[in-house]
């Protein structure tokens, strides 16, 4: 991921993406997703070139980005942590948790902490209704967590 | 023949340390020199004892847990590759009460097999029922799902083999088969699990769905929050294909059906079925007004089959041992085994198949054990973020689509989360209507404007603000989402919404101002 790419590399590196992918059924989903992966969050110089592709309009296009939770407009910070805060985890605390989360870190949901290093996002379930409360750090799953294993959590993220 | 010893990749058993579990036991094995293979295997849904470690002797597995990557040492010490004592042991797997009283049909080699060996799931039956189906004419194998009386298991609970017939009854020239796998519901996992630990039952079940109806592609829509789910399906699909199981022949019979896995983008309404295909075919995931069904106009106006994970995972069991065999588990309209996923504030959390008709009391006092902080239970809420939350005076409910109905409640995907009587159920109440606000697709009114309005109501009764008031405009406004909604979302919101209220009036009093103290 390389957060330092002109308009023109995004053009030609968005088109590339599509190229490939355009022949799947209902391809915008999975090229959006692969464009994520590729720059880290759907630039808006991506749009357009994709919009031209597939023959939609760009209003189509930006619908769809915008419907999402997943698709951001602005790069993430270097580590994402993603607290669930559905009912199962509520029931085991899960409030009190993110709350004492977002006092470590010092931000609230969405946001990301000044120094580019960890963005907190809520989440409304990871299927560990189990295990609650549960978290997703940069895509692994943590369970049972109480205040010492987030405040290690916090800590990796910080290091 | 080495020994194997089985640590879980379940996502549950993952959040819980498993792999550091392996790990660890990879690294002492080798030190040790002991002859032992380590097979990561799905979970047999005792969550509260996750990372639990099986050993397969002669007698039978033996199971170990929770261990941790710090148990290794003196479990190995004690024996452990050949079943050895040890204050983790929990004896044979298969003794264990919570597994011992369940019937496990759909879940039958979960936690078993390797979820990725091929060889594994014939070993266990598996590919039984889809060869049954190739030698069948499709309206058979119709009318064997539909005299099994399997029923939807995403939460509506339709009639799985009339949904098939009226799309083999469809003409048109490309038909697909969706499967549902955008569990989003709080407190549910049993998609996840089955996706985790037993990919190919899906895979098999996806295959007959498409020989009954003549169906020749298949989706499976994942949320993205479940990338292990995503990786075993995706795995699990190429080797299908490659073994002849899925492509242009079906097992050799000269069909054609294959599988693309898809993920989803993070939005909860996309559990709904018309706004899942939407989004399959690249748009917003807005819900569709039925008519048409999806079964004469769905994915790109063609016939489609949409069904839940675990309805198309117990299609093979049906297809194999016969519809009297399933349809001779469970009561009343409600036929077969259902998962029910225990969750939330209880001491014995995970899934427990089960034929219908268990009472919401021996579920979650006699199976869960009552809750994990030892207080009394409160409330559990039954179907996800939907359903209804029931008291203690409503245990004696049995498990049954009717029932539940009977009660203003509804099973959805079984899940059941339980609270304990810390629980503030107008704080709850107060949720329902913000997770409906963030997640509402925004199509009708009544669950985009309402949700919101919702909230703010029940904040002006949290503050003492008209009250009473305030608690008759709640309950207008839960009679307009549920009958003025276009889908479940709007529609199924006042269900937690209401049973709160009607059952824990409590909590919705106003807490009397605090006058000045003395």
């Amino acid at each position: 991921m390389n957060l330092h790419v002109s308009s023109r590399d995004i053009g030609e590196r968005t088109l590339d993406i599509v190229s490939a992918m355009k022949s799947l059924e209902g391809p915008l989903l999975p090229i959006l997703h692969e464009i994520q992966a590729e720059f880290g969050y759907v630039p808006q110089e991506a749009l357009p070139v994709i919009a031209r592709e597939l023959n939609l309009s760009r209003a189509e296009v930006h619908g769809v980005v915008t419907f999402y939770h997943d698709y951001r407009d602005h790069p993430e910070g270097r580590h994402v942590l993603k607290l669930c805060r559905a009912e199962a985890c509520q029931s085991m605390g899960g409030d009190q948790l993110a709350e004492r989360v977002k006092s470590l870190l010092g931000i609230d949901f969405h946001q990301t902490t000044p120094d580019g290093a960890v963005t907190l996002e809520p989440v409304y379930c990871l299927g560990l209704c189990s295990t609650a409360p549960a978290a997703m750090l940069d895509g692994e799953v943590h369970g049972r967590l109480d205040a010492d294993a987030v405040r290690e959590l916090v800590a990796e993220v910080r290091a | 023949m080495s020994v194997r010893i089985f640590v879980p990749q379940d996502a549950a058993a993952l959040a819980l340390g498993a792999d550091r579990v392996a790990k660890g036991l990879a690294r002492e094995i080798e030190t040790r020199g002991i002859d032992v293979t380590i097979v990561r295997n799905g979970s047999r849904g005792l969550h509260w004892l996750e990372p639990m470690v099986e050993v397969e002797t002669v007698e039978g597995r033996i199971a170990y847990g929770p261990v941790k990557a710090s148990d290794i040492s003196s479990l190995l010490d004690a024996g452990l590759a050949t079943g050895g004592n040890h204050p983790l042991c929990l004896g044979k797997t298969e003794d264990i009460p919570f597994l011992k009283n369940q019937t496990r049909l759909t879940f039958a080699r979960c936690g078993i097999v390797d979820p990725l060996s091929l060889e594994d799931y014939k070993a266990h039956d598996g590919l039984k029922g889809l060869a049954k189906a190739v030698a069948m004419a499709p309206a058979d194998v119709v009318a064997q799902v539909t005299e099994s009386g399997l029923r939807g298991r995403g939460g509506a609970g339709f009639p799985t083999g009339i949904k098939w017939k009226t799309v083999l009854d469809t003409a048109g020239d490309r038909k697909y088969i969706v499967c549902n796998a955008d569990e989003g519901d709080s407190g549910t996992f049993a998609d996840r699990m089955i996706m985790e630990g037993d990919p190919f039952v899906l895979i098999e079940g996806m295959a007959i769905a498409g020989l009954a109806t003549l169906a020749t592609k298949g989706f499976v829509y994942i949320r993205s929050e479940y990338p292990h789910a995503i990786a075993t399906m995706t795995e699990a699909v190429e080797t299908a294909r490659r073994a002849g199981i899925l492509g242009a022949s079906v097992m050799g019979s000269g069909r054609a059906f294959d599988i693309e896995i898809r993920s989803g983008a993070g939005a909860y309404v996309c559990g709904e079925e018309t706004a899942l295909l939407n989004s399959l075919e690249g748009k917003r995931g807005i819900v569709r007004a039925k008519p048409p069904l999806p079964a004469h106009k769905g994915l790109f106006n063609c016939p489609t089959v949409i069904n839940n994970v675990i309805s198309l995972a117990s299609v093979p069991i049906i297809m194999d041992k016969g519809a009297v065999f399933y349809k001779d588990f469970g009561m009343g309209r409600s036929r077969g085994t259902i998962p029910i996923q225990i969750a939330g504030n209880v001491k014995h959390g995970g899934l427990y198949e089960a034929a219908f008709g268990l009472t919401l009391g021996q579920i979650v006092d006699e199976i869960g054990g009552g809750t994990a902080s030892g207080r009394p239970v409160k409330a559990v809420q039954v179907g996800g973020p939907l359903g209804a939350y029931f008291p203690r005076a409503l245990f004696d409910t049995p498990f049954d689509y009717e029932a539940f109905a009977a009660k203003d409640g509804l099973i959805g995907h079984a899940g059941i989360t339980v609270f304990d009587d810390t629980a503030d159920m107008l704080k709850q109440a107060r949720f329902a209507m913000e997770f409906c606000a963030i997640e509402s697709c925004g199509k009708c009114t009544p669950c985009r404007i309402g949700s919101t309005r919702g909230v703010e109501t029940a904040d002006k009764i949290a503050q003492g603000i008209e009250p009473e008031k305030n608690l008759a405009l709640l309950a207008d406004l839960c009679n307009t989402m549920k009958f003025g909604s276009l889908c479940a979302l709007g529609g199924f919101t006042p269900y937690p919404v209401t049973s709160a209220m009607n059952h824990f009036p409590d909590d919705f009093r106003p807490v009397p101002l605090v006058e000045a103290a003395e």
